[in-house]
């Protein structure tokens, strides 16, 4: 029994060892992935074209200007004379952002009255509008707050005071306004689906086109053994290409895991069940892996554009997050979001640890059973 | 019911919807023999060796393989056979050596034995010097002799092939069948189908299949002997017309051509006399007609020829 498992599970780190294509899925595509998430989102986002209509044209105007410039999101395009100009640089697509500051800017400010500053945004891709806002923002509240430190200090008041108006935290745990850090938590969850699911059916797959699986039931081999010698392989790659992800967004992007990586380790292991169990699903209705591939999709796609890896989904029409909450995916990237970036636990997880478990211990014996019968 | 048969099947059948892909068929297999099934493709050898391996479920009748039950005992038949499929389903990426490592592990073939064994194999599918070379990279013949190999690692006492010898060069299909010549001499039972009907000759016993029925189950001898004396061998003139008279004749059950000659299978009513006559009524000029010693395709076409 032992003998038959160790067979099938050095067999399949031979095959592994042997096939390019898988394993650059397991070593190369973790990184590669990261640095297109991570780095082409990142410059989808920032250096926004920005247009100025700066009537106030004095010292506080431009530091405003300039510390916008310095944010790295806005590149200053030109200037416009009037307000029409400005909405006109928008609808020809000149601009993403226009900036508008009004006249006598800089002597309200030093008055201390408010400084009303107009911010137009494109809003047509909802990413760069939530971007800009999002910048803007920040780069509006951290020049205030250097403004009122200035003039308190010159009052004589300590620095403390001054802490009072920063109101930075506009993007929570995300100061920076990074993509990569919604992007590795993103990455790892598509890695754990998509590789362990498309490893795993094509690897019976691969067997059934061969002739391979028709020999291996002639054999004692069995069906519970089969099983366990395909997702054993596909389990450690999974892990490994995990582990990989993890350390080059922490190399790279310097995003490390905020809570406990036990934790962290131990649901990704039951969501692993799931994608496992997704892939012996595929593999017992697959005849190639051509269709493999294709039914893979079927589950993927939906998983990318709901689960809030690619789109917020707070930004989802209602039907649409509901019909997300079908995809595990959803589920994982949000408790792979709290234990890296928030750094929580179970206490505050547990609402998504709950579907999550369900999902993949249904699917695992679900796709068992299947594939007993199946096979057998 | 022999009860030292190593296969004995009664009214094994087996239906796929509609299709009777085997059909009542009924058969023993004693211990040494070499059992060949004959028949062209799809005719139901493969979906027989399919329910003798005990992978897939009759739809009724019963057979037993080395003593078990097909049915219910299908994991103990599993344990004492080899079973070479259709095509010869190595991993091509491993190696030779990673093939029969592979069986032996799944076959739980001792490990303090293992290597011994191996050594054996290779050298019995004649592969030394190969045993790192990939499985994918061998010729045709190379990989057929490992799949014997690989089938055969736990030394099974019957072994399953299911035309093993499709797409072999002939050099290498005879040196296959001196393999399988002298695994037999070991005392190892075979039943191996096969399309080819003068590899037929090889076994002891043959069974024609076709269209999912046993036609008959004998030696190849016995085989010829129900044909012979029936066959006639006609050399003519005009070997389209005779063929076009033959046809009409109910006296002749078959005819076909062999080079410019014709050869005519008669009924048990046929003589040569009447062949003669007609053909010359029908303005066919007749140099020669001989009884011949029917060859399995004969044998074969007679067969089909006689159930249609
Ligand atoms: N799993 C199956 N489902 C439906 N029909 C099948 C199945 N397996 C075989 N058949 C049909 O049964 C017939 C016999 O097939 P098979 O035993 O493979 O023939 P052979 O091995 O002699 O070429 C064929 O007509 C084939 O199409
Ligand atoms: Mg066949």
């Amino acid at each position: 029994m032992i003998s038959r498992l160790l067979a099938m599970v050095r067999k399949e780190f031979i095959q592994i060892r042997r096939d390019r294509r898988t394993l650059a899925m397991v070593l190369i595509m973790p990184v590669m992935e990261l640095l297109l998430f991570g780095y082409a989102i990142d410059t989808v986002v920032d250096h926004l074209s920005t247009m100025v209509y700066d009537e106030a044209s004095d010292v506080e105007s431009r530091a405003l200007i300039a510390a916008f410039e310095n944010s790295g999101y806005f590149d200053i395009e030109g200037y416009a004379l009037s307000q029409s100009e400005l909405v006109e640089a928008i609808d020809a697509g000149r601009a993403k952002v226009a900036l508008h500051i009004p006249p006598r800017f800089g002597d309200q400010l030093l008055r201390g009255q408010q400084g009303n500053v107009q911010l137009i945004i494109d809003g047509s891709d909802p990413n760069v509008a939530s971007t800009a806002s999002f910048a803007a923002s920040s780069v509006v509240q951290a020049r205030m707050a250097e403004i009122t430190a200035a003039s308190l200090e010159r009052r004589g008041l300590g620095r403390a005071a001054a802490a009072g108006i920063d109101l930075r935290p506009v993007v929570l745990y995300n100061p920076t306004m990074s993509s990569a850090h919604f992007m590795i938590p993103g990455v790892i969850s598509l890695i754990l689906l998509f590789q362990a699911l498309i490893l795993t059916a094509f690897a019976v797959v691969r067997e059934r086109e061969r002739g391979t699986l028709e020999q291996l039931i002639v054999t004692p081999v069995k069906s519970w053994e089969l099983m366990l010698g395909k997702v054993l392989p596909y389990t450690v790659t999974a892990a490994t290409a995990t582990i990989l992800t993890m350390l080059a967004g922490w190399i790279l992007f310097g995003v490390g895991v905020a809570g406990s990586l036990l934790l962290l380790g131990a649901l990704s292991l039951l969501y692993l069940l799931g994608s496992l169990g997704l892939g012996l699903l595929i593999s017992t209705v697959s005849q190639t892996q051509a269709q493999a591939m294709q039914m893979a999709m079927f589950f993927m796609i939906p998983s990318i554009l709901l689960s809030g890896f690619m789109y917020p989904r707070e930004t989802m029409p209602f039907a649409i997050r509901q019909l997300s909450l079908l995809t595990p995916m959803t589920y994982f990237l949000y408790i792979l979001r709290g234990i890296m970036l928030k750094g929580v636990g179970l206490r505050f997880l547990w609402p998504s640890v709950l579907p999550l478990a369900l999902f993949s211990i249904a699917v695992f014996a679900l796709s068992a059973k299947r594939f007993q019968k199946r096979i057998a | 019911m022999a009860t030292d048969a190593i296969i004995d099947v009664r009214n094994l059948t087996k239906r796929f919807g509609d299709l009777t892909a085997v059909d009542q068929i009924s058969f023993s297999v004693g211990a040494g023999e070499i059992f060949a099934f004959l028949g062209p493709n799809g005719s139901g050898k493969s979906t027989t060796i399919r329910m003798l391996c005990g992978i897939l479920r009759p739809t009724s009748g019963t057979g037993r393989v080395l003593g078990f039950d097909i049915e219910r005992e299908g994991e103990k038949i599993k344990r004492g056979i080899g079973y070479m499929s259709q095509r010869f389903s190595l991993y091509e990426d491993l190696t030779v050596w990673e093939n029969l490592e592979f069986y032996a592990g799944i076959y739980n073939v001792p490990r303090t034995r293992r290597r011994e064994r191996l050594e054996e194999l290779v050298a019995m599918a004649g592969l030394t010097g190969r045993e790192r070379q990939l499985a994918g990279q061998l010729s045709g013949g190379w990989q057929q002799r490992l799949a014997l190999g690989c089938a055969f690692v736990h030394q099974p006492r019957l072994l399953f092939l299911d035309e093993p010898t499709a797409g072999v060069d002939p050099i290498s299909r005879q040196e296959f069948w001196t393999l399988i010549h002298d695994l037999t001499r070991q005392g190892v039972t075979i039943f191996v189908t096969t399309h080819y009907l003068d590899e037929a000759e090889h076994a002891n016993r043959i069974g024609m299949i076709h269209l999912g029925k046993l036609r008959a189950a004998a030696t190849p001898a016995e085989l010829k002997r129900m044909v012979h004396g029936r066959l006639l061998n006609i050399a003519c003139d005009a070997p389209f017309e005779a063929v076009a008279i033959l046809q009409t004749m109910p006296e002749v059950r078959n005819v076909t051509f062999q080079g410019n000659d014709v050869h005519a299978l008669l009924t048990d009513e046929g003589a040569e006399e009447t062949i003669r006559n007609s053909l010359r009524q029908g303005g066919v000029v007749v140099h020669d007609v001989q009884p011949i010693t029917p060859s399995l395709e004969d044998v074969f076409v007679s067969l089909i020829a006689g159930a249609e």
